[in-house]
């Protein structure tokens, strides 16, 4: 079965997703879980085979762990890519959404071009949790101090205890105006997890972040 | 199961995992018991729930191979977390002995092939009933409650629609009144077991039935603590290291429990203490509820009242016929 589609695409080229589905799904999800327990720490997901590009190994993680038919998923410019959409369709089953509105996960692969955060699905008053989590791919992360390059946000509350620095390479210069008024309407909000490589750490809505 | 390119491959090596003896037929089922599709939405409700501590995120529950009240939600939670490098605990009111400890414990040994343990600080996952060991937990275990309500206001406000508008605003009013009610009837807050925290400084949230002795413990915990309420599908959270504070006024502070007697079996005097009758004249003794606290104790030597006394141990032990 090699027939392509009209759109020229070649079913037969796709990439392969997890090579065990259920116990690599386990294993990355309690990365995320990590992820998001212990804000602004940096968590390492294992190597996929194949990834269609742009998408990192994090990113893809992230996908075929917890995208499915009951998640809309949109896709900016850069990640838009048809073997990327015809990837996350197989694997994961997700409708791609036209919008960032109407959109349960969202993947950037451009940070620069990426819309502000107040574009995503903030949840309702009643349902908080109705919100997007915006997966954006840097250029770099690291702990700690920045040496160099590279923004270095401050990060305060639940999952940290006291505070945490992270270094963030490749983030639009206006993340920390957007992220203060995504922080401000809480319990509403989106939730980020910032991937680079195998590399992913969690901003979820409930961060405060200087820097 | 959504279907992957050759998928029968990979699930081999699921297979693999669980072993090739089989005689219980746990192999019918996925790897936990659950569907894939089942686990990836109760994961997604588990980080949107850690988002947003002490919120209360519907799911989808499952019907589960135990009737509700026996723990379905934690085990939905625990199913969906677990995997095979995995050390389960289960304590049912901290005890690892009690009949739904026991059957939850073989039942992830089953179908998730993980290992399991009664001491606190060998596990991974504990999944608890009414307690939270007594060994302080350290990061990167994880604490699943199995959760009756989780809603803390419904015995105020019986309408769903009407609780869902209370959190949305944080309007706890009529929390605080109750309490204050308390104050006016008995002098005190007669609240001891799930006793209402405040997580987050913006979320009012049912510890569990736990005795408020533990309240203290979920603040700032370097564990991570999920919560599943089958029956009411509801899934809510508290991160590692948030503030969790128990509701009080000024001139009412929240204390926790004291007993007059220590451990009759291992002398432990900063222990929660469960009262055993021992005969139909009176007689009675204190013991530890959290068995592994209470026999680590004993294997270091330590000895209470009755505790020497191996016979009368043995015949006193609450919940040896449970087994």
């Amino acid at each position: 079965m090699t027939a392509a589609f009209e759109t020229g695409f070649d079913t037969s080229r796709l990439a392969t997703g997890f090579a065990d589905p259920v116990l690599d799904a386990q294993a990355a999800f309690r990365r995320l879980l990590a992820a998001f327990s212990y804000v602004g720490r940096i968590q390492e997901v294992a190597e996929i085979a194949e990834i269609p590009a742009p998408l990192n190994a994090a990113t893809a993680s992230f996908c075929l762990t917890l995208a499915d038919l009951e998640t809309p998923l949109w896709l900016d410019g850069a990640a838009g890519r048809p073997a990327v959409a015809a990837w996350l369709r197989f694997h994961c089953g997700a409708p791609l959404a036209d919008a960032p509105e109407g959109a349960a996960f969202a993947v950037v692969a451009d940070p620069a071009a990426m819309p502000r955060l107040d574009r995503f699905a903030p949840g309702t008053d009643q349902y908080p949790d109705r919100s997007c989590t915006v997966v954006i791919q840097v250029e770099a992360l690291s702990q700690g101090q920045g040496q160099g390059q590279g923004q270095t946000l401050r990060l305060q509350g639940p999952g940290i205890d006291g505070t945490l620095d992270l270094v963030v390479t490749g983030l639009p210069p206006w993340f920390a105006e957007t992220w203060a008024l995504n922080h401000a309407i809480y319990p509403m909000g989106v939730d980020l997890v910032l991937t680079c490589g195998r590399k992913l750490v969690a901003l979820p809505r409930g961060t405060r972040i200087e820097g | 199961m959504t279907s992957g390119i050759g998928a029968a491959e990979p699930m081999q090596t699921t297979r693999a995992a669980i072993g090739d003896s089989d005689p219980d037929g746990a192999d019918r089922y996925n790897y936990a018991y659950l569907d894939e599709q089942t686990k990836r939405m109760i994961r997604r409700c588990l980080l949107k729930a850690l988002a947003v501590p002490g919120y209360q995120v519907p799911f989808g529950s499952r019907e589960m191979p135990l009737p509700y009240g026996w723990g379905t939600g934690g085990i939905q939670v625990t199913a969906s977390i677990i995997g095979p490098d995995d050390v389960l605990k289960v304590i049912d009111q901290g005890a690892d002995d009690t009949t739904n400890a026991v059957s939850i414990r073989r039942f992830f040994a089953r179908v998730a092939a993980v290992e399991t343990t009664e001491a606190t600080a060998e596990a991974t996952v504990i999944q608890t009933r009414h307690r939270i060991p007594e060994q302080p937990l350290r990061e990167g275990q994880i604490l699943v409650y199995q959760v009756p309500q989780p809603e803390p206001l419904r015995k105020l406000e019986p309408r769903e629609g009407e609780t869902r508008k209370m959190h949305a605003y944080a309007e706890y009013g009529l929390m605080h009144v109750r309490l204050y009610e308390d104050i006016a009837r008995f002098g005190r807050i007669a609240t001891t077991y799930s006793y209402p925290v405040m997580v987050n400084g913006r979320h009012v949230m049912s510890p569990t039935p736990i005795p408020k002795f533990d309240n203290p413990k979920m603040g700032g915990n370097p564990a991570v603590q999920l919560f599943g309420a089958g029956r009411e599908k509801r899934i809510y959270a508290v991160p590692p290291y948030t503030d969790v504070r128990s509701l009080d006024f000024e001139d009412h502070p929240f204390a926790i429990q004291r007993w007059d007697e220590c451990c009759a079996l291992c002398g432990a005097g900063d222990s929660y203490l469960d009262e055993v009758i021992l005969d139909d004249r009176g007689g009675r003794m204190f013991v530890c509820s959290d068995t592994d606290h209470c026999g680590t104790r004993r294997a270091r030597g330590h000895t209470g009242r009755l505790g020497a006394d191996a016979a009368t141990a043995a015949a006193a032990k609450p919940r040896g016929a449970a087994r």
